[in-house]
């Protein structure tokens, strides 16, 4: 990545090929550009060199609305810090993604998904009132409700205690296993990564 | 799609998220509403009430009786008529005769405004819906006193005799042609014929006066306009005098000025709101591009919830509208005591169009930056939209209020001095407080840690509190040009016609009875009056061009085809203002000159130079344009449009006129003169005056409570200023207590920066006012202001109360959210 006139590599040399139905953990300290590799999985962010594809698709051929639709098609997202939107009750953040893609009975899927996650009696919660383990469940619940093919997860225990994170752990990967969603997780968790079937390693942008 | 963002719409209401766009929304529209349903309202009134003076809404004269077909028309259009006669006549008593003006009227006279009559000469009047009975005649007081006449009294007219049934102290016509005052008397039209005072040859002028809804009176003038005969011709409130013009004029500039702050400070508030909206809203839509919303479908989505909070808001916002000019209405209704006409629908469309424009100008270009939000984000907190000027995402919305402005105060020139005055406020505050917020943020000599952190933040947000300073500083601009500056305006606008203004005029003295005239005053203690002669005179031709009435627009026209009252003198008086030219110069004397009031030369198309040919007496005389004057008519002095210098017009058959102060107790003095010299005319002014000064009256207060529109918007901005930074102060406040701070700590260093914002606020409000205040004075009103040294004081103490309100209302979001809660919020 190029940033002004100091060029300063965060990622390099990284290849990396994700098969369907496949875990994969990736692991780093801070600043070992795990998150930076994520963004770019996901189109978020486009690199100045190199080529991601999804589902054979070249990302970077397309522009950020051509990435927007791919996700919206294929992807789901969960987050350290939730991202759920404070203003909405969780049955209306599941609904979101739902009403985005335009899909009808948004809030019949979404009540089933919640009722999956085990939150079918808090629908009309708001994140305020919910725990951090059950906002992460409202997460999950919305990443799995457009039924995406490939699952990106960026710290998803960062923000939860070991007890806590290892129940919304439990419940992503039986999600991922009913599913036959893939799985890309960033952590810097060990434990966690060991659950994934690989283990991709980051150290000052390489892998190792 | 809609739906959505009608879902959408709803659950950012109930987040509260829209709450100060939406209320900012709400106000603006209301209060634009409010002031233009008023205002409508308002100027309908004051129309009728001008009017008043006239008699009717409409007014046709002739020196012939009216024909059938034109009341029929006037019947078939469903407007009110009724009619009256006016003459001269001799009155007598057993020992007196004098010329009087007769008023002969039907029944329904007259159709706007009041009767006013009273018991006995001097005692309280009071407004009646009567007329004179059969044989009975309603004199004026003048009249009582030349013939030392009482209530029960007879008087012989003509052929018959009548009782003095009361004294009459108001005629509301009587104004369209005061200089032909002989003291007054009304009857009954169907008394006239018993007299005998009306024969062929008689100089008598026939009335028809019409009233009706407006649309129907404006209708019915453009329609009898292009159809007057040779002597018929028309009075509308657009022929009325000029001084009650330029009343109604300048009422309606205040009023529309009491609009246009209201609208500034709520796009002030609107802008606010939205950028709040979209601190709320950045994490939102980057989540929403993340699960794979694309840009156009979030615009469209934007777009299509704020359009429809648009149309709620101004719904709402007109329907507030109309319940505020009803509670104003009901306020006031002691006051205004005419009934006011149901406001047209207009003024709602109006308020709406002032919603979708403040939403257009000042949310739309700063949401349009949400578009710009990174998906990324999500990943990193840091990224935000590209930073724009403030300038340019608002240059829409600036240039929109300024359209805006201009319309509000109906006036170019106006709107602009407004506006320009806002926006010169704008930058010069937004300067001024910037580098003081910087200065102040590196007074880190300060003692004691809580005002160190204060003004530490002071200039580590000189950005953002720069914004507060703005936003308050303008809030309070108002309120001390609302109380304070208005105060003065108005004063110095009311001393336009100071309670000595002049309340009588003596039309008609011959040139052997000025002496008398003078020792008269003398002889009753009143300062020798200004005597002025007056010759009247046609306008024959422009630069040796005989002048063609027909070429003429309406107005213009009757000016020409009248007589005008010509004075001569060797120095024009000095309340006459010289606007182009030169005074009149030794030289012109044997040459001739003339000087002419400016405004009638623009009506007339008369320039600096032209030469023209005046008829009088059955002579001619030209003579060249040497100075354009301005002539103050609140003055209530004699005022000629022409004036010439003395050797043209000397030898012509001259009477004099005069004007001059008389209190209240004194009017027994006219009477005294009355029979000194029985054939001067004494013009009674005082109950004009009265009349005017009551319509002013009214709308300064209708102004005032206009004025609070602006108030309300104002105190909006106050608040929308301080939610856009409460965010930071609760997580400021969170980072310091989870330090270990106190609560009071916590406190005091928001004191200490809220009071410098405060007293920085107050002092660049004080100088706003002062100026805003001299520019109006100087630029529109042209009159010179008195700077009101108060404001200096007042500015500081009310910047620092209005962020102590501030003050308590973020201590309890700061100290109320528990810190861990805030920082989670990160």
């Amino acid at each position: 990545m190029a940033n002004g006139a100091q060029s300063l590599a965060i990622l390099q040399d990284i290849g990396l090929a994700v098969m369907p139905g496949d875990a994969v953990a990736i692991v780093g300290a801070s600043g070992s550009g795990k998150s930076t590799l994520l963004g770019l999985l996901a189109g978020l962010d486009v690199p100045t060199a190199g080529s991601v594809e999804l589902a054979g698709q070249d990302l970077f051929s397309l522009d950020e609305d051509g990435r927007a639709a791919l996700r919206a098609r294929l992807l789901g997202f969960v987050f350290q810090s939730f991202q759920l939107l404070p203003a909405l009750n969780a049955l209306e953040n599941v609904m979101l993604p739902v009403e985005l893609s335009g899909a009808s009975d948004a809030a019949g899927a979404a009540a089933a998904m919640l009722d999956r996650v085990g939150l079918g009696e808090r629908l009309h919660h708001y994140p305020k009132t919910l725990s951090g383990g059950e906002q992460q469940r409202v997460a999950l619940a919305r990443a799995f409700v457009m039924k995406p093919q490939l699952l990106l997860a960026d710290e998803p225990t960062g923000n939860l205690d070991a007890a806590t994170g290892a129940g919304v752990i439990d419940l992503l990967f039986e999600l991922n296993a009913e599913r036959g969603t893939t799985l890309v997780l960033v952590t810097h968790d060990d434990e966690l990564a060991r659950r994934c079937a690989r283990v991709i390693r980051l150290a000052g942008g390489r892998t190792v | 799609m809609t739906r959505l963002a009608l879902t959408m719409l709803w659950r950012d209401w109930r987040a509260g998220e829209l709450r100060v766009l939406a209320i900012a929304l709400v106000v603006a529209v209301a209060s634009v509403s409010s002031v233009g349903f008023f205002a409508d309202r308002l100027h309908q009134a004051l129309t009728r009430e001008a009017h008043q003076l006239l008699g009717g809404d409409v007014v046709l004269v002739a020196d012939h009786p009216w024909q059938q077909a034109r009341r029929d028309e006037i019947a078939g259009r469903g407007l009110r008529q009724t009619e009256s006669m006016s003459f001269t006549s001799m009155a007598r008593t057993g020992n007196e005769a004098q010329m009087v003006a007769v008023k002969a009227v039907a029944g329904g006279y007259p159709l706007r405004g009041k009767l006013r009559i009273a018991p006995a000469a001097g005692a309280a009047d009071a407004v009646t819906d009567a007329l004179p009975a059969a044989g009975e005649v309603w004199i004026d007081e003048r009249m009582a006193g030349v013939f030392a006449l009482s209530v029960g009294d007879r008087l012989e007219l003509g052929n018959s005799i009548f009782k003095v049934g009361a004294i009459l102290t108001l005629e509301p016509d009587r104004g369209a042609s005061f200089f032909n005052f002989a003291p007054r008397l009304l009857m009954r039209i169907d008394d006239v014929a018993a007299t005998g005072l009306v024969q062929t040859g008689s100089r008598v002028w026939y009335h028809l006066l019409v009233a009706g809804e407006r649309a129907d009176a404006a209708a019915f003038e453009q329609w009898v306009t292009s159809r007057l005969g040779r002597g018929e011709t028309l009075q509308s409130l657009t022929h009325a005098r000029p001084e009650i013009r330029g009343t109604l004029d300048r009422a309606s500039q205040f009023v529309s000025l009491a609009a246009l702050l209201a609208v500034i400070l709520a796009a002030v508030a609107i802008a606010l709101g939205t950028q709040y909206y979209i601190k709320r809203h950045l994490d939102g839509y980057a989540v929403m591009r993340c699960l794979g919303a694309s840009q156009p479908k979030l615009m469209s989505l934007l777009l299509r919830e704020f359009a429809l909070l648009g149309v709620f808001a101004s719904l709402l916002g007109a329907a507030g509208g109309y319940a505020g000019q009803a509670v104003i209405v009901w306020m006031i209704d002691e006051l205004i005591k005419v009934p006011l006409p149901q406001p047209t629908l207009l003024p709602a469309l109006q308020g709406c169009a002032v919603g979708i424009v403040l939403l257009l100008g000042f949310a739309l270009p700063p949401l349009l930056q949400l578009k710009n939000v990174p998906a990324l984000r999500v990943l990193r907190r840091d990224l935000g939209p590209p930073r724009q000027s403030a300038l340019f995402a608002y240059a829409a919305g600036l240039a929109a209020v300024a359209g805006l402005v201009v319309w509000q105060a109906g006036e170019l020139r106006l709107g602009l001095i407004v506006f320009g005055g806002f926006c010169g406020a704008f930058a010069l505050f937004g300067a001024v407080a910037w580098c003081a917020l910087r200065m102040l943020g590196r007074a880190t000599g300060a003692s004691g840690l809580t005002w160190r952190f204060g003004l530490a933040n002071l200039g580590r947000r000189a950005g953002a509190n720069t914004v507060q300073v703005l936003a308050l500083a303008i809030g309070l601009t108002t309120l001390l040009l609302l109380s304070f500056t208005r105060g003065d305006l108005l004063a110095t606008w009311q001393a336009k016609i100071p309670p000595d203004a002049p309340n009588r005029f003596i039309v008609n003295i011959q040139p052997e009875q000025r002496a008398l005239v003078a020792e008269f005053f003398a002889a009753n203690g009143l300062p020798q009056p200004e005597i002025y002669p007056m010759v009247r005179g046609r306008y024959v031709a422009l630069n040796g061009k005989p002048v063609n009435s027909d070429e003429f627009a309406e107005r213009a026209r009757r000016m020409v085809e009248r007589e005008f009252n010509l004075s001569y003198m060797r120095e024009l008086p000095p309340h006459n203002q010289l606007t182009a030219g030169r005074a009149f110069a030794d030289g012109d004397a044997a040459r001739g000159a003339l000087s002419v009031e400016e405004g009638i030369a623009r009506t007339l198309g008369w320039k600096l130079g032209d030469v023209l040919t005046w008829q009088v007496g059955g002579e001619n005389f030209s003579a060249e344009i040497v100075n354009l004057r301005k002539l103050d008519w609140d003055s209530m002095r004699v005022n000629f449009f022409v004036t010439a210098t003395p050797g043209l017009l000397e030898k012509a058959a001259t009477s004099y006129i005069t004007s001059f102060h008389l209190s209240t107790g004194q009017s027994a003095l006219t009477q005294q003169l009355s029979r000194r010299l029985p054939n001067v005319t004494v013009v009674d002014m005082s109950a004009l005056l009265k009349q005017v000064q009551y319509l002013v009256g009214q709308v300064v207060r209708a102004v005032q409570f206009i004025f609070l529109f602006a108030v309300g918007a104002g105190v909006l901005v106050l608040y929308a200023a301080l939610l856009a930074t409460r965010d930071e102060r609760v997580r400021e406040a969170a980072v310091m207590r989870a330090l270990g701070a106190s609560r009071r700590q916590v406190l005091a260093s928001q004191r200490a920066e809220f009071a410098v914002l405060g007293l920085l606020a107050g002092l660049l409000a004080a100088a706003g006012a002062t100026a805003i205040g001299l520019l109006i004075a100087h630029k529109v009103f042209q009159f010179p202001y008195q700077i009101n040294h108060w404001v200096w004081l007042a500015g500081p103490l009310l910047g620092l109360a209005c962020l102590g309100f501030n003050l308590r209302a973020a201590a309890r979001a700061v100290l109320n959210t528990p810190p861990l809660t805030a920082l989670r919020d990160v």
